[in-house]
């Protein structure tokens, strides 16, 4: 009973220590330079957008389908609500996207035509189209979560990048960047 | 003038750092021993000055100073005075502050009584301490100045995180830290010896009491850590296996190695260089989990400081100390003899399936919280949680508990079981019957079965070392080797019953209404409006009776903080011998209901218990450590003192 405890370590295998901690110094280091993005990757962005055909919410702008959406032109998809206070706050955003020629359409969840026309008086209209869409059937479908979300559509109708939230300032050229991205 | 005064005691104090690395690292060349002279006074002076800026901190916070920026961003004039003193610390700046203070004094300590190791191995760790010290100086001085002014000051701050103002987490970040950086005494220890190639018993006795030290208040830290976060937060929970929990649980784990090694090498001079390894891993461990948590790449409720060019200089010193130290430790281990053998059967077998267990875990834990970074890196999100967690780190620690039971009996060198064989007749009868009761009162829960029915048989073995022996005469080591095994077992216990037998209950209930939770009747008796100094809740009165019995108040609080505005849910608990009552007031529905959130939680308090238990037991060793060194230092005064002359 009198093996011995630990055999004579050899040479190579006092090196370990050092190599697993360059591989982890390796491994933060390649995550300090590429830091995580904060947003949730969808499952959506890539794949088309689903069949709709949404009436006119407000007057003086049409409704919006998906044959709207997929004319060979990159747009932004507004999904928006009167009742929503934060959707206020990226108006003067969507009105810059807008200025810069830039297609706004909107789909209204939820929402009452006078309510909207009041909002759309007070924060501006940036909107080419707005589809009324009262049982949230298109904003499930196309993996909006909330109010205000905004997406990417290139020309054949597909999703190219979704902005979960408020669009702030210095997310315009972000977002100008996607949509010519998408007009590739 | 206070924070001009702290920062001028900082510079000095990392010039005092650059002085004692130059003299102690000159001193071990041949010719330059006359250096030798000036490296301890140097070591105290140091740590004098950084507790000088320490306190210099501290002082602004007290007074509400709102020209320094950092108070400003931390704290409030309305805020409690214990607060404003906790805000020192409780923000990146402050707490980088105090580890450069701990580190300082911890050298400064060392350098004034550590006098059992040749001198020249003393002045190796010096300079070792003082190198390290040096980038954290450097850290503090030019990328986190916490004595920054503003050139106009604002009328008023922003205020401390709410979650923190609770007199528990005051002192959680300064005990969790006397314990990381504590460490940096093992790292320098270890890094001391392997410069003069002298590790020796001698070096693992006086390595020792410093590592139980630092490992006393990591213990406590944890143990304080996860009590806040159950009772703060408000979840119920004690354990969350976040980064940062994680964070502190890798030194704690590569710490309780180190012990257990430190006394195979000082009993037997054997695992000489697994034990040096383990020094280095201790306080690396520190570091990374610094680094972690501070450079923001991992998600974690604990990210208060998250900046990606704090991260890049922490990561850039981490890479000079661990792998300095890693590629000393490959040049030199080589020459470090594993030095004596011993039987399968032994005391020192059981401690190094103690250390491959310990290792394995602290491995676990690793690998869990660093693959969201490795998954990342390779584009895809993932978190690791309790399903990979629990298991695989039980894995490890059943087989050890198991060992725990029979290693403490054990002789050194070689023993054979048949000694022993009557004294674990009652731990195995105990393990055998518990493991049936346990399977009939929580049938299919394997992790909390295997718990309950190891915790009895664990406290009566981790007895057994006392058996035959005259209580009296018992050493004060020895005492506190019992202590803390009998408090795993009692922390164990905790932990199993929790997740075995936690009764939840989420209602709304209108005011009046009552509801069961376990053997409680609860009664939502009224709602009241209270004010504290900077927050005003709604408190609800809780009528809890114990199966009928007269009822007990519990006063739940929905609280609102202003400076910042914050919302958190000050639970109340009702702790009994058997457990306890949890309570958490929520949100009011639209019918004008009340959401209650209540648990009952029999003998969760075990856990801490158990955890504080652990903490005394390694109190207890260290008071007979230093007790006995004191006497022996006394008796062999002259002869020491001689020794060091020729030295020279």
């Amino acid at each position: 009973m009198s093996e011995s405890a630990t055999p004579k370590t050899s040479r190579w295998a006092l090196w370990l220590p050092l190599a697993f901690f360059g591989a982890f110094v390796g491994l933060v280091a390649w995550n300090l330079i590429h830091p995580a993005s904060s947003d949730v990757p969808s499952r959506f962005v890539g794949q088309p957008l689903p069949q709709f055909d949404l009436p006119a919410a407000a007057e003086g702008r049409p409704g919006l389908s998906r044959a709207d959406m997929a004319n060979g032109k990159p747009k932004l998809l507004n999904v928006f609500a009167s009742w929503c206070v934060p959707c206020a706050a990226e108006s003067a955003q969507l009105a810059q996207l807008a200025a810069a020629g830039v297609e706004v359409d909107g789909i209204a969840i939820r929402d009452h035509k006078a309510d909207l026309a009041v909002f759309l008086q007070r924060n501006g209209n940036p909107y080419a189209r707005i589809g009324s869409d009262d049982v949230s059937a298109v904003q499930l479908a196309i993996g909006s979560s909330g109010v205000p979300e905004s997406f990417v559509i290139d020309g054949k109708g597909v999703i190219r990048h979704q902005h979960i939230g408020v669009i702030m300032p210095d997310d315009v050229p972000k977002l100008l960047a996607k949509l010519q991205d998408a007009g590739r | 003038m206070i924070a001009e005064f702290g920062l001028a005691a900082l510079w000095l104090a990392a010039a005092l750092a650059l002085l004692q690395l130059l003299a102690g690292a000159l001193s071990l060349t041949s010719g330059g021993e006359g250096f030798g002279g000036v490296v301890r006074p140097v070591a105290i002076v140091q740590g004098i000055l950084s507790l000088a800026a320490f306190a210099a901190l501290v002082l602004v916070f007290s007074q509400t100073d709102l020209s320094v920026k950092l108070v400003v961003e931390n704290s409030h004039s309305a805020k409690p005075m214990l607060y404003k003193i906790a805000g020192a610390w409780g923000n990146h700046e402050g707490s980088m502050l105090l580890w450069v203070t701990i580190m300082g004094l911890a050298g400064g300590f060392v350098a004034l009584v550590e006098r059992r190791l040749p001198e020249k191995t003393m002045l190796a760790t010096l300079a070792g301490q003082a190198f390290v010290s040096l980038g954290f100086y450097a850290f503090l001085l030019f990328a986190s100045n916490p004595f920054a002014r503003l050139a106009t000051p604002p009328a008023e701050g922003n205020g401390l995180n709410p979650l923190l103002q609770d007199p528990g987490l005051a002192f959680h970040p300064p005990t969790l830290y006397i314990g990381y950086v504590g460490l940096s005494i093992a790292f320098s220890f270890a890094i001391g010896a392997l410069i003069t190639r002298e590790v020796s018993p001698a070096f693992a006795r006086a390595m020792r009491p410093w590592v139980l030290g630092a490992w006393i208040f990591l213990t406590l830290g944890i143990t304080a850590g996860s009590f806040w976060a159950y009772y703060e937060l408000g979840w119920g929970g004690w354990w969350f296996w976040d980064p940062v929990e994680n964070a502190s649980l890798m030194p704690w784990l590569a710490a309780t190695a180190l012990l257990h090694s430190c006394s195979v090498l000082a009993a037997r001079n054997a695992l000489r260089a697994w034990t040096v390894m383990l020094g280095v891993v201790a306080f690396s461990m520190s570091m990374v989990g610094t680094f972690l948590v501070r450079s923001g790449i991992l998600t974690s409720v604990h990210a208060f400081a998250v900046d990606p060019k704090r991260g890049s200089f922490i990561l850039v010193l981490l890479a000079i100390y661990i792998g300095g130290a890693l590629t000393l430790f490959a040049l030199r281990a080589a020459t470090v003899t594993e030095g004596e053998r011993f039987a399968v059967t032994s005391r020192e077998s059981g401690l190094v399936f103690n250390n491959v267990m310990l290792s394995s875990v602290l491995g676990i834990v690793l690998i869990g919280t660093l693959y969201p970074l490795l998954t990342e890196a390779m584009g895809e999100k993932v978190s690791v949680g309790p399903p990979y967690f629990n298991p695989m780190a039980a894995l490890f620690v059943v087989p050890m508990l198991l060992v725990l039971m029979v290693g403490p009996l054990l002789r050194w060198r070689q023993d054979n079981v048949g000694r022993i064989r009557k004294g674990l007749i009652v731990p195995a009868a105990l393990l055998v019957v518990g493991v049936m009761v346990a399977i009939v009162i929580a049938p299919g829960k394997v992790l909390p079965i295997l718990g309950l029915a190891l915790a009895p048989a664990l406290a009566v073995a981790s007895l057994l070392p006392l058996r035959g022996r005259e209580l009296r005469r018992v050493k004060l080591p020895l005492w506190g080797m019992v202590v803390a095994h009998f408090g795993i077992a009692v922390s164990l216990f905790g932990m199993a019953s929790d997740s075995a037998f936690t009764v939840e209950k989420l209602v709304a209930v209108p005011v009046g209404g009552t509801v069961d939770v376990g053997p409680w009747q609860v009664k939502l008796g009224s709602l009241e409006p209270v004010a504290g100094p900077n927050w005003t809740a709604l408190e609800a009165e809780l009528q809890a009776s114990y199966s009928g019995a007269t009822p007990t108040m519990l006063h739940p609080q929905s609280r609102s903080f202003w400076t910042p505005p914050q919302q958190t849910n000050e639970s109340a608990l009702l702790t009994r011998w058997n457990g306890q009552l949890y309570t958490v007031l929520g949100e009011q529905a639209e019918d004008g209901r009340w959401q209650l959130r209540l648990w009952w939680k029999p003998f969760v308090s075990l856990i801490w218990l158990g955890g504080a238990l652990i903490a005394l037991g390694g109190l207890l060793a260290l008071l007979g450590r230093v007790w006995s060194d004191l006497r022996r230092i006394i008796a062999r005064g002259k002869i020491a003192d001689r020794r060091e002359g020729m030295g020279r």
